[in-house]
Formats: C-alpha cells, sequence, structure tokens
C-alpha cells in the first residue's frame, strides 16, 4: 500500500438487539395495535427490513392519551418536582449507560454516520434530560411566573432527521415541567423511540406518564386532533405544521411548531477563512443536510468568492460517503427513497434553472439511498434551490458586495430558523446578529446544539422555543 | 489578501521591505481558536485499524527524528541511540529504519561516524537551542560548526522575543542567514509555539519562516510546555498547503515534544493526510520529533504482528 487508505472500522451491530416486531407502548406496556396495519422500518444503507412496527389507528391512540391523562392526574401531576427529577436523573444516566447501543440503533435505522450519533446525538440527548432533571424542582425560578403550572397531556410529533433528540427536547422538558405525553416518532425511525420506552420500564417511571405511538401521518393527526389534548408540540414540514395550526385553531390547545429552514451562511472577506470552510461543512452536510437548520444557502463576500470556492470543493473531495456504521464515514444515507427523489427532483430544477451542479468524485454504494454532496453554484435568489428546503446535502452558493446587501438577502426567505456569520470583526457580529430575522444567529460556529440554548423560528419556521428556560415555559400553563 | 491568488512573484514582494512583509503577515486570515480545536478534534476520531494502521505503524517509525537534547548527553549515549536508530527492533528485521537522529552540534561527528553508510541523516539543533538567545553571529558559527561536523539537517529556533515585539523583518533577516550558514543542510525552523499561545501568531510565523527558507517548520523544541498538539500542527499543515497553492513549494512539518504513544502518532498522520494531503505522508515532508514514541510504535507493530503485547523489556531503552 502506498498511500493511506483507511481500512473499513465498522462498529458492531452485536450491541443492538432489535426484535422482529414491536407493538405500542402504552401505560407502561407494550401492547398490540387494535386497528392499523403493521409496517416495515428498514435501513436507508441498505435496505434491509429492521423490523416490524406497529401502525396506531385513532382507537390506540385514545388509549395512550387516557393513559396518560390517567396518570397526570393520578401520579406526575400531584408529585414534587424533586420526585420528577430523580426520574429524569434516572432516564439520563440509563440513556448514557446505553448510549452506544443507541447510538448504533439509531444510525441502522436513519443512516446517519455512527461518528455523528455516537459524539452528537446521543450524548446531546443525555445532556437534555441532565439539564432539565435541573429544572424540575425549580420551576417557580424559571421566570414564567410565581406558580407555573403543566399543561396535562402534551401530545408530540418528532421527525426522522434527529429522532433520538427529537424525543429528547420534548419528552425531557415536557416531563420536567409535569406534564404526561403521548409522542409519536415518524414511521421511517421509529426503533430508538421504542428503545426509549424499554428505558422507562427500566427506570420504573410510573405506567402512562410517557406513551409512544408508532405510526404515519393519519397517528399523528388522531393525536394532535384528540380532544384530550391539552399540548402540542411538533417539529416537521412547514406544510404539516400549518396543517396541525388550522387543526389545533379555536381549541383550548397550546402549541409550538418547529418547521423547515433555509439558513443563509454568511461569509465575509475577513472571515477565519479554514474554519470558515469547516463551518461550511458542518453547515450544510452534517447529518447528510437532514437539519432543519442547515446552512443550505451559503452567501459569500464577492471579493473571496474564488477562493472560498475553491477552498470548499478541496475539502468536499475529502468527505468520505458510506457505511454509516463506518467510524470513518463523515456522510451517510438519505433516510428513504422519497426524500432521495425530492433531493434528485430539486437538483434537477436547479440545474434546468442554470445554476451549476458540482460534486467530488465520489462512489456511492450500489444498495440504500445515496446522494453525493453537492454544491450549486450561480445561484440567484430567484432560483428555486435557494427558496425551498432540499433537506439534504446540497449547498446553494449566493454572493453579497456589503453587510446591508447581505442581510437583505439572508432575510430575504419565508423562513427564519437559524444563520451563521463568518467574520474576526466583533462589532459586525454583534450588528447582524441583531439585523437577522432568525431564531439562532451563529458567529463563527454552526449547527452547535446545548441544551441551555433556545432553539426556534421566525416566519414559516414556526413558533415557540425548545431547549434553554424558554424550552420550560413552552409546557407551562401561567 | 488571498493566499491562493499569489504568485512566486508577489511573495518575493512582500519581502523586500519589512513594512510589506508586516503588512503581508498582519493581512493573513485569521485563525478561529475554537474551530480550529473542533476540528483538530474531530479528525483524531478517525478509526485506522488493519492495514491502514499497519502501514501508518511503519511509515511513523520512517518518519521519526530519534532525539536527544539533554546537558547529560554524552558519546556513549549517542551512539547507543544511533544503533537504535539503525536497528529499531533487533527482534524483527523488517522493521524500517528512522528518518534521522537529532542531537546537539557538538556530538554530530559522533553521531556521523556512527551513522555512516545507514541512510539516516544527522540533525543538529544549532542557533544557541533552545532559547536562541544569543548574537545572530554566534548561531551563525553554531550553525556553520554543525554543518562542518557532518550535520545533514540543522533545527534552527526562531527569536520569540522579537517575533512577539513585532519585528518581523529581524526574524526574517536571522533566518535567512541560517539558511546561508547550512548551505545544502536542510533546515528546520522551530517555532516554539508554546510561546506564540495564539493560532493567528502560529500561522503568521509560519508564513515568515517558509519565507525565508526553511525547509521544514517545527513546533518546538521540546523545553517549553506546551510542546507539540494536534491543533498547532493543523494550523502549521494548513499554511504549507496554502504556500504549496502559492508557490508550488513543498515545506514539510514536524511536531515534536510529548507525542509519546502510536495513537497520538496515528492522529497525526490522520490529520495530515486530510490537511495537506497524501503528499505529505512521507518522511521528506513530515517528521516526528521524539525519543519516546519509538518503543510504543515497535510495541503496537508487534501487537499486529503476533496478536499479543510484549512487556516493554522487549524493546531497547535506547
Amino acid at each position: 500500500m502506498s498511500r493511506f487508505e483507511y481500512a473499513p472500522a465498522p462498529e458492531s451491530r452485536a450491541i443492538v438487539d432489535i426484535k422482529s416486531s414491536y407493538g405500542l407502548f402504552v401505560n407502561g406496556q407494550f401492547v398490540d395495535a387494535t386497528d392499523g396495519k403493521p409496517f416495515k422500518t428498514v435501513s436507508p444503507a441498505s435496505e434491509e427490513v429492521l423490523a416490524e412496527v406497529s401502525e396506531a389507528g385513532p382507537a390506540d391512540v385514545d388509549k395512550a392519551v387516557r393513559a396518560a391523562r390517567k396518570a397526570f392526574d393520578k401520579v406526575w401531576g400531584p408529585m414534587s418536582g424533586k420526585d420528577r427529577a430523580k426520574y429524569l436523573f434516572r432516564i439520563a444516566r440509563l440513556i448514557q449507560e446505553r448510549a452506544r447501543e443507541l447510538a448504533v440503533l439509531e444510525s441502522l435505522d436513519n443512516g446517519k454516520p455512527i461518528r455523528e450519533s455516537r459524539d452528537v446525538d446521543i450524548p446531546l440527548v443525555a445532556a437534555h434530560f441532565f439539564y432539565y432533571a435541573g429544572w424540575a424542582d425549580k420551576l417557580e425560578y424559571a421566570g414564567v411566573g410565581d406558580d407555573p403550572r403543566p399543561w396535562g397531556v402534551a401530545g408530540q410529533v418528532i421527525p426522522w432527521n434527529f429522532p433520538m433528540l427529537m424525543l429528547a427536547w420534548k419528552i425531557a422538558p415536557a416531563l420536567a415541567a409535569g406534564n404526561t405525553v403521548v409522542l409519536k416518532p415518524a414511521e421511517t425511525t421509529p426503533l430508538t423511540a421504542l428503545a426509549f420506552a424499554e428505558i422507562c420500564q427500566q427506570a420504573d417511571l410510573p405506567p402512562g406518564v410517557v406513551n409512544i405511538v408508532t405510526g404515519a401521518g393519519r397517528t399523528g393527526q388522531a393525536l394532535v386532533e384528540h380532544p384530550d389534548v391539552d399540548k402540542v408540540a411538533f417539529t416537521g414540514s412547514t406544510e404539516v405544521g400549518r396543517a396541525i395550526a388550522k387543526s389545533v385553531a379555536g381549541t383550548h390547545k397550546a402549541v409550538t411548531l418547529e418547521l423547515g429552514g433555509k439558513a443563509a451562511n454568511i461569509v465575509f472577506e475577513d472571515a477565519p477563512i479554514d474554519q470558515t470552510i469547516e463551518g461550511i461543512v458542518n453547515g450544510i452536510f452534517f447529518n447528510q443536510g437532514h437539519v432543519c437548520c442547515a446552512g443550505s444557502r451559503l452567501l459569500v463576500q464577492e471579493s473571496v468568492y474564488d477562493e472560498v470556492l475553491a477552498r470548499l470543493k478541496r475539502r468536499m473531495g475529502t468527505l468520505r460517503v458510506g457505511d454509516p456504521l463506518d467510524k470513518n464515514t463523515d456522510i451517510g444515507a438519505i433516510n428513504s427513497s422519497a426524500q432521495l427523489a425530492k433531493i434528485r427532483e430539486l437538483s434537477q430544477i436547479g440545474e434546468d434553472e442554470g445554476a451549476e451542479r458540482w460534486s467530488p468524485e465520489c462512489e456511492l454504494p450500489a444498495e440504500g439511498y445515496w446522494f453525493p454532496p453537492t454544491v450549486f453554484t450561480g445561484v440567484s435568489q430567484a432560483h428555486r434551490i435557494a427558496r425551498e428546503e432540499i433537506f439534504g446535502p446540497v449547498l446553494s452558493v449566493l454572493t453579497f458586495r456589503t453587510p446591508a446587501e447581505a442581510v437583505e438577502k439572508a432575510n430575504n426567505t419565508p423562513f427564519g430558523l437559524s444563520a451563521g456569520i463568518w467574520t474576526e470583526k466583533g462589532s459586525r457580529i454583534l450588528w447582524m446578529a441583531n439585523q437577522l430575522r432568525a431564531g439562532v444567529v451563529w458567529a463563527n460556529t454552526f449547527n452547535r446544539f446545548d441544551p441551555t440554548s433556545p432553539f426556534g423560528g421566525y416566519k414559516e419556521s414556526g413558533y415557540g422555543r425548545e431547549g434553554g428556560r424558554h424550552g420550560l415555559e413552552a409546557y407551562l400553563a401561567h | 489578501m488571498t493566499t491562493l491568488d499569489s504568485g512566486v512573484d508577489s511573495l518575493a514582494d512582500v519581502t523586500s521591505s519589512e513594512d510589506r512583509l508586516r503588512r503581508f503577515l498582519l493581512g493573513l486570515p485569521g485563525v478561529d481558536q475554537v474551530g480550529a480545536e473542533a476540528r483538530a478534534a474531530t479528525l483524531s476520531t478517525r478509526s485506522i485499524k488493519t492495514t491502514a494502521k499497519q502501514y501508518a505503524l511503519d511509515l511513523a517509525i520512517r518518519m521519526i527524528d530519534l532525539t536527544t537534547l539533554e546537558g547529560q548527553d554524552t558519546p556513549g549515549k549517542v551512539r547507543a541511540l544511533c544503533a537504535k536508530a539503525k536497528r529499531p527492533d533487533p527482534a524483527d528485521p523488517s522493521t524500517p529504519q528512522v528518518a534521522a537522529v537529532c542531537v546537539y552540534p557538538d556530538l554530530v561527528a559522533t553521531a556521523k561516524r556512527e551513522l555512516d553508510g545507514s541512510g539516516i541523516n544527522v540533525a543538529s539543533v544549532a542557533t544557541a537551542f533552545p532559547s536562541g538567545r544569543s548574537s545572530l553571529a554566534i548561531k551563525v558559527q553554531d550553525t556553520k560548526d554543525a554543518v562542518a561536523a557532518g550535520a545533514d539537517e540543522v533545527d534552527m529556533v526562531i527569536d520569540r522575543g522579537a517575533f512577539l515585539s513585532g519585528r518581523y523583518g529581524l526574524v526574517f533577516d536571522e533566518i535567512a542567514a541560517i539558511r546561508e550558514a547550512a548551505g545544502d543542510a536542510h533546515l528546520k525552523v522551530i517555532l516554539e509555539t508554546g510561546e506564540l499561545v495564539t493560532y493567528d501568531n502560529v500561522r503568521r510565523a509560519s508564513w515568515l519562516a517558509m519565507l525565508a527558507g526553511a525547509d521544514f517548520i517545527k513546533t518546538s523544541t521540546g523545553k517549553v510546555s506546551p510542546a507539540a498538539t494536534l491543533p498547532v500542527t493543523l494550523v502549521m499543515l494548513e499554511a504549507v498547503r496554502d504556500y504549496h497553492e502559492a508557490t508550488g513549494l513543498h515545506i514539510g512539518v514536524k511536531p515534536a515534544g510529548g507525542i509519546r504513544t502510536a495513537k497520538d502518532a496515528i492522529k497525526y498522520l490522520v490529520t495530515v493526510n486530510e490537511t495537506a494531503g497524501p503528499d505529505w505522508l512521507d518522511p521528506e515532508l513530515f517528521r516526528f520529533g521524539a525519543s519516546s514514541l519509538l518503543n510504543d510504535l515497535l510495541m503496537q507493530r508487534t501487537k499486529l504482528a503476533t496478536g499479543h503485547y510484549p512487556g516493554p523489556d522487549y524493546f531497547t531503552l535506547d
């Protein structure tokens, strides 16, 4: 061997025990669904069927909500915050103990590289439970009034891009605030939520406090529309978010929505160049671009455009695409064939509208759903690829000349979830952060998450905040 | 300012006056500390196994500058080190030789005799190592002595005091003078990054050394803590990569001090591979300044070959 070619270093699957079929988790037990057809969940990297999962129909959802109501009235609601905290700490520790298993399971079911599930997702999941466990007995100090009270039963619907992390974002603050939950994971990635159900059993969490109903849109709709749900939390597409907003309008339900994005990642000529390139890569290729706050619109100051592009392309050439369980993989599989079709379609539209498409040479595996890291240059605000969320490893590059123009272009979008600024000038960072209509503005970094930091959007990116004290507020009536 | 656009001519321009040099160095893009350290941390999670590990271990051995730089060094100690350099693992003749043996100038002749015909270079730390605090005349003489005694490579230290007080021209002139005094010997310029502290300084000092004629840029003397770190080496690798883009020249990088385990060495090789590129995975362009690293590499090598770890007594002290 004359060159340093990394040998495959796959993580063993043996640590995970995947059952051939799963029921629903209702009232502390796994139960059979009564009125839905079972469906299969596959590994997007190989199309191998991993397990059969139950579809919850309206009757099943009703049972789960009733179990949650009962647990709220009899056990969880009356329990002291200190005692709730004990359960949450226990769950957090169990997640840490089973971290490797959960990471492998997440990578198998979702297609994301083990490097990310192991080093980012699961540690953040545990961190969220630890963080909100700390709040459970201090709710009156959260700054939302003297006597904050839980809403009751929370109906939560989460997406497939960060299955376990989104579960933590939803369940940890809800339980800390004293609510009970019925959660529906995405139909393509239900397995870690079901593993979490086992963790709830292991932690001796009182029955009914957490209920997991699997299924697709129909199940989610039944949950959101259930009359005995007090609080709805949804993360997913803007289109579904709109439908949910309509369905809860005029009811007593509280609602938070965390929807799509088309974030501007803004690079000034004085940016720390090498870290900026890493930030651009991390902004759009992290989790195959399946990130609602992904930095999918790169705005580069014209004076450094050539240099940034040359360096970006060189760096993209070193990205390793392939087996998500290989520890040296940077970019894993696209989550589903439907998502792959959408990415392909929008990329084709980009080409048809005259933008220039580039990908590094890379061999994609024959089985499974794959899309190479891709950059479009010559993009203008009028292109569809600059306006619509692609939700894949596809970056659109635009240019600007002055800070004011950067702000104008960055804000010229129906979305407003996140933005990034790259400059060595501190005063400009502060000025920009005030101008940008985005829920999160990162400076000289991108896609960093922390349980203490609120997250959420402007405009079509939704409303409400998750994380931090603000995330608690969403689960408290005050 | 764009490092990619600058051709050889414009780089010659920037060294034409102290003022231009200063403006050029201060105009280099900044290094974000958090980002650089995060990148280095990501690179160190690469998993290198089986054939890749075998390759990496042998390559790391071939890249070692086996070093002794103690006040108590004697010809006897240097002879022992040279014997080890030639046959690192007496039990396994397939083990490659190291790249060089690095000693103080007064021991160069001894090392040269011992290594005669082996193909292993003798490197010498000249220029009032490790502080560098003496007159230029003495540093030049120190260098000439080392080269006259047979040194193939000269490791010089920069004047950190001059650098930190912004006298870049002085540092430049000194490196250029040593470059000339060293003649055909390879010049490695030690930045002593632990004393430069910031990554911005590391990047500037790297460029300064390259512009002044360094063949290699080296992190540390090993006498100051922190010595070599992965993020510092990453920043230096970025600098040689950019310099290559601008001039077509290949400059080497040598982290020195504190790299003791095969696992650490492999992290450095991964960083080389993914930053400067595979061209730099060559003893001509990347070296480890180390003394204790070698035995751990030998131990891991034996483990790969036999399936078990031999005890430390199965390897020679030096």
